[in-house]
């Protein structure tokens, strides 16, 4: 898989510019991490990638976008909507196929929440419905990952092993992360965002957490 | 207080209907109308339940009437709300909407004749029209974001299946089971044109003053009404509509010959077929505006505005009765029992009742409509205040009313009156037929004197100024910032 570049990325809100104009070339196996203040402009940039990479990517959005009325095997299902026929999909609706359910449910495992396979999401915790959209984006299984805060509301240990499958899961990703030190350990490059612009762009080994603090 | 546009509209719409009192036809007429009043309910407190078995089968007929109409309703409303954005459309759901059941029974009797159809039809017609509009408001309230997340590429129908319904599910089974309600109420009316469903039944026992007969229905009815949750199970769902239509009745043989003179013949303006041409038409329609629309329309207006009024008093003067601020338990269930009475009788069998007692004036109409709306919105009301959770400290009795509950609900409160504006309008028009001269009366006319064209101009009309009232209606409640769930 080729890389991609990035070019002229603008976004605007009520007419006042929110991001770029920009340019960022990504280059395949990257694990990138987005860095900066609240309000910077990560999850509008995120969203313009997602815009232009749209069918190569698993999304991770910050409101995780799930079907609270679902259960959590489907959330997860919906990863693969666009690889089952209409008739598949309704049935898996009203009664999921064993091969699914297994697939599923040793991905969840993975995520330590097994038992909640069938617990409708308006249920859960916060950080339990946080794995689930990251089941979801692990189960499309696309080469590039796009993750805004996809570990806000988990706890340390949870945290660690949740970026650990992200890293591994995917060849190539960008994280959206305002926690510098997993941002130094799971991603390859840092970049940093300030005003709408890139302020950093350096490999992580050739960065100590000191050096983005200057970003906040 | 006068500079809150709520209190200012509200003081604008008494007015009016102060005004319209002036105009009103307002009378107590019958020679004996206490007495008459005082039998009913002595039926009411000795139903015989045990006349004849015609009441089990009307009981029968109504509910089976009711399943089939709004299942159909229901299933086209769905189907109508999945292209509801386009204005064709949108148009055509709120012109079938804005034409009572009634009136659509009336139309089918004269083609269809005394066939089940015209009975199924009546209902599922109008009600496709508000389901529609109901079912897109719900699912255009659906949490986008996690459309945005599927994988692009996912067919329309899985996108559907798995962001939209299951999101809206909730909200359209409740919506859907309260239209059951309305569409048993809808159901038993129909037995007022002739249909074999309880209006049929109630029609036969007043007119023979077996005012027991009449009680017993009205009691069953009740029952029928208050214990839903207890048979409308979702298990039983599909028992119920598969099995619904072998219980409508066989009714008569439809004529093909009289659907095809209705269309080619009875429906065109009286001009046109005897060939008087374009010319005839416009003394035909001036006659028609004049003498039968104009009035139908004053009196229309003059009598929903009055009843608008009177529906919000009664509102305000019932919801104490089951609000949790006011009376210990026993009250507060007598309320209840109250209240359920008031909104579970039709409008149309309140004010046939009190005609009957009364004789014919705009009176049995305007307490008829007052007492049934007012049961609806004080019941919503009353359940909203009980959600009010008031200082430790807060003042009791009066006080507690007009400082603490009265200025808190007030704006739900006229949201759901202006809601209820064009509902009311639509059963005003309709109680013409039982003999007040709204636009009702001059359609019920023109059909019996075998004058459907004119009947057909006279119902769009009536359509017209529904959907004009309802246009009204929601730019006031878009002006005051009032918003409400659909109410029926």
């Amino acid at each position: 898989m080729s890389g991609f570049d990035f070019s002229g990325l603008t976004a605007s809100f009520s007419g006042k510019r929110v991001i770029g104009p920009l340019s960022l070339q990504i280059n395949p196996g990257e694990k990138i991490a987005l860095v900066g203040k609240s309000g910077a402009g990560k999850s509008t940039l995120i969203r313009l990638i997602h815009e232009r990479v749209n069918r190569d990517s698993s999304l991770i959005p910050q409101e995780l976008g799930l079907v609270s009325a679902l259960s959590v095997f489907h959330n997860v299902y919906m990863g693969q909507l666009d690889k089952h026929a209409t008739w598949y999909n309704t049935v898996t609706l009203a009664r999921p196929f064993a091969k699914d359910r297994t697939e599923v449910n040793s991905l969840l495992q993975s995520l330590g929440m097994t038992e909640k396979l069938w617990t409708p999401t308006a249920s859960l915790s916060g950080g339990q419905r946080q794995r689930v959209a990251i089941a979801r984006a692990l189960y499309r299984n696309a080469p590039v990952l796009l993750a805004d805060e996809p570990v806000s509301a988990l706890d340390g240990p949870m945290a660690h092993s949740v970026m650990t499958l992200l890293r591994d899961g995917f060849s190539t990703s960008i994280i959206a992360l305002h926690d510098v030190e997993l941002a130094l350990k799971y991603c390859t490059r840092i970049v940093g965002i300030q005003d709408g612009q890139i302020a950093l762009d350096e490999a992580a080994e050739r960065l100590a957490a000191s050096d983005i603090m200057s970003l906040y | 207080m006068l500079s809150s546009p709520t209190v200012r509209t509200s003081l604008i719409f008494l007015a009016i209907a102060l005004v319209g009192l002036l105009f009103a036809d307002i009378a107590i007429t019958a020679s004996n109308p206490w007495r008459d009043l005082g039998n009913f309910f002595l039926g009411i407190v000795t139903p015989n339940f045990f006349s004849s078995e015609g009441l089990m089968t009307a009981l029968l007929r109504t509910v089976a009437f009711a399943f089939v109409g709004v299942a159909l309703g229901g299933i086209a409303g769905f189907l109508l709300a999945l292209v509801y954005r386009s204005l064709p459309v949108r148009m055509f759901c709120a012109f079938v909407r804005a034409i009572h059941e009634l009136f659509w029974a009336l139309i089918f009797l004269q083609f269809f004749g005394f066939h089940p159809l015209t009975g199924v039809l009546a209902i599922a017609i109008p009600y496709a029209g508000i389901f529609a509009k109901v079912y897109s408001e719900i699912l255009e309230e659906a949490d986008p974001e996690p459309g945005r997340a599927l994988p692009p590429g996912t067919g329309v129908i899985s996108a559907f299946l798995y962001t939209r319904i299951p999101d809206c599910w909730v909200k359209m089974r409740t919506y859907t089971a309260y239209r059951l309600e309305c569409g048993l109420r809808s159901s038993a009316i129909l037995g007022f044109v002739g249909l074999p469903t309880l209006g049929f039944y109630l029609e036969a026992s007043f007119s023979q003053g077996l005012y027991s007969d009449a009680g017993a229905m009205l009691i069953l009815f009740y029952i029928l009404i208050a214990t839903m949750p207890l048979w409308v199970r979702p298990k039983l769902l599909p028992v119920y509509i598969l099995g619904a239509p072998f219980f409508l009745g066989e009714g008569l043989p439809i004529v093909w010959g009289n659907v095809q003179r209705f269309f080619t013949e009875d429906i065109v303006p009286a001009p046109l077929r005897n060939g008087e041409g374009l010319a005839g038409l416009t003394p035909w329609l001036n006659d028609l505006m004049i003498n039968e629309a104009m009035p139908g329309i004053w009196n229309t207006i003059v009598l929903t505005q009055i009843a608008l009024v009177a529906t919000g008093i009664i509102s305000l003067l019932a919801f104490p009765l089951i609000s949790n601020h006011f009376g210990g338990p026993i009250r507060r269930n007598a309320g209840h029992v109250a209240l359920v009475i008031a909104r579970s009788t039709p409008e149309y069998i309140l004010a046939y009742i009190l005609l009957q007692l009364w004789g014919p004036s705009m009176l049995p109409a305007v307490v008829a409509l007052a007492l049934h709306n007012g049961g609806i919105i004080g019941h919503l009301i009353g359940r909203q205040t009980s959600s009010i959770k008031l200082r430790p400290d807060a003042p009791s009795g009066l006080n507690r009313y007009g400082w603490e509950l009265v200025p808190r609900v007030y704006r739900s409160f006229l949201a759901f009156l202006f809601y209820r504006w064009e509902i009311i309008m639509r059963e005003t028009a309709i109680l013409g037929i039982l003999g007040i001269y709204t636009l009702g009366f001059y359609v019920d006319s023109a059909i019996q004197n075998i004058r459907f064209d004119r009947a057909m101009v006279l119902i769009l009309v009536t359509a017209l100024l529904n959907i004009g009232v309802d246009t009204l209606g929601r730019y006031i409640r878009r002006k005051l910032a009032l918003q409400t769930m659909p109410t029926c």
